[in-house]
């Protein structure tokens, strides 16, 4: 739930990551901390296991300018995406403003990619929310790979509801300001329509 | 949207910020945070510069929602009230009126019993204020809307 503090005239807003294992969420994130500015970031938290796997979330906020005097700020989370941290996935959930469901194009990865869509379908009902009325994006993720799903067959299956999707080589930088770019875009139109 | 955003005014965030100033006070406590049980920070007072409030909020909001998650796996409806001991300092943190969580740190100025009963009574006055909040929210009255004066321009020109 998108926080409105008229005393330090702040807008601050949740963004969830969702994907499944190892499709490359924290690296978006890792991405984001590195090109941002010092004094735009804050501490980037991860609670991994010692595999370096997302036990936990991963956390950064970051400032994006002002809008009517009011500093806008966006706390960024991933879900782990192994199937058996379902009850992380659904905590994190909770309070989300925008999506970002990030697809591992790999062939090998679609049926986890499908998975992954429903499973936070289902936990978005859960808390009581549906999907279509939640602003998020989709990202096609790892496009540099030699055995990837073409874009128009992934759409086909992920994104029927036609929102704004992008490709995406999370470690080189490609594609992940545009993906946060569009996800920010709709929840601050979500917001003003909400007013 | 999902739920409608969480306002929160200047006289209620004075009103919010009085109550930790005087808790922070009476149980000689270092500093005193407030956070949405989102992980968003509302309020703190304290020795609160050498602490990363961001990261403070959400790791709070984090753990209160895990050790939830926990207490239904037990059969209770949540932990109410947590207590971290450290060498040096000590974390109090509670859940008020099931939507804020109160967070004290506290080191051997003070005590778990005189911090347990200031939160007690600093909970009731803090669930007050965020009750009326809430039930000015749920009215919908509202003295500056800045949501609704959003155009489209600003929103562009956020990435320039
Ligand atoms: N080839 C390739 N590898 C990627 C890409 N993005 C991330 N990875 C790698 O995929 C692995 C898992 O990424 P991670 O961000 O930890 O996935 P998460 O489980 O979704 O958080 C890491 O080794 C990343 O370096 C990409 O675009 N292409
Ligand atoms: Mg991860």
């Amino acid at each position: 739930m998108s926080f409105i503090n008229y005393s330090a005239r702040e807008i601050n807003c949740k963004i969830v990551y969702y994907g499944p294992g190892l499709c490359g969420k924290t690296t978006n994130l890792q991405l984001i901390y590195k090109k941002t500015r010092p004094e735009s970031k804050g501490k980037m938290i991860t609670l991994a296991t010692e595999t370096e796997r997302t036990l936990f979330f991963d956390f950064l906020p970051i400032a994006l300018g002002d809008i009517k005097g009011f500093k806008t700020r966006f706390h960024l989370y991933t879900v782990p995406g192994q199937i058996f941290y379902d009850a992380s996935r659904k905590l994190i959930l909770k309070g989300v403003d925008g999506i970002v469901f990030v697809a591992d194009s790999q062939v090998e990865r679609m049926d986890a990619n499908l998975e992954s869509f429903d499973n936070m379908k289902v936990n978005l009902e859960e808390q009581g929310y549906k999907l279509e009325q939640i602003p998020y994006v989709i990202q096609y993720n790892k496009r540099d790979l030699p055995d990837v799903v073409p874009v128009a067959e992934l759409k086909q299956v992920l994104n029927t509801a036609g929102v704004p999707d992008f490709e995406a080589v999370a470690y080189e930088g490609t594609g992940v300001f545009e993906t946060l770019k569009a996800v920010v875009k709709l929840v601050l139109i979500e917001l003003k329509k909400g007013a | 949207m999902p739920q409608s955003p969480f306002v929160m005014y200047d006289e209620e965030y004075q009103e919010i910020t009085g109550v930790i100033e005087k808790l922070l006070r009476e149980s000689n406590s270092k500093c005193v945070y407030l956070v949405d049980k989102d992980g968003q920070l509302i309020s703190a007072t304290g020795e609160t510069k050498d602490i990363d409030a961001t990261s403070l909020a959400s790791l709070t909001a984090g753990n209160i929602a895990a050790t939830g998650g926990l207490a239904k796996i037990i059969g209770e409806k949540e932990f109410s009230i947590l207590f971290h001991e450290g060498e040096r300092d000590n974390l109090h943190i509670s859940v008020v009126g099931q939507r804020v969580i109160l967070v004290v740190i506290f080191d051997k100025r003070s005590s778990l019993g005189l911090v347990r009963l200031r939160v007690k009574k600093a909970s009731e006055e803090l669930g007050n204020s965020i009750q009326k909040l809430m039930d000015r929210m749920t009215a919908g009255a509202q003295e500056e809307n800045v949501l609704k004066e959003i155009t489209d321009d600003d929103i562009e020109r956020l990435f320039h």
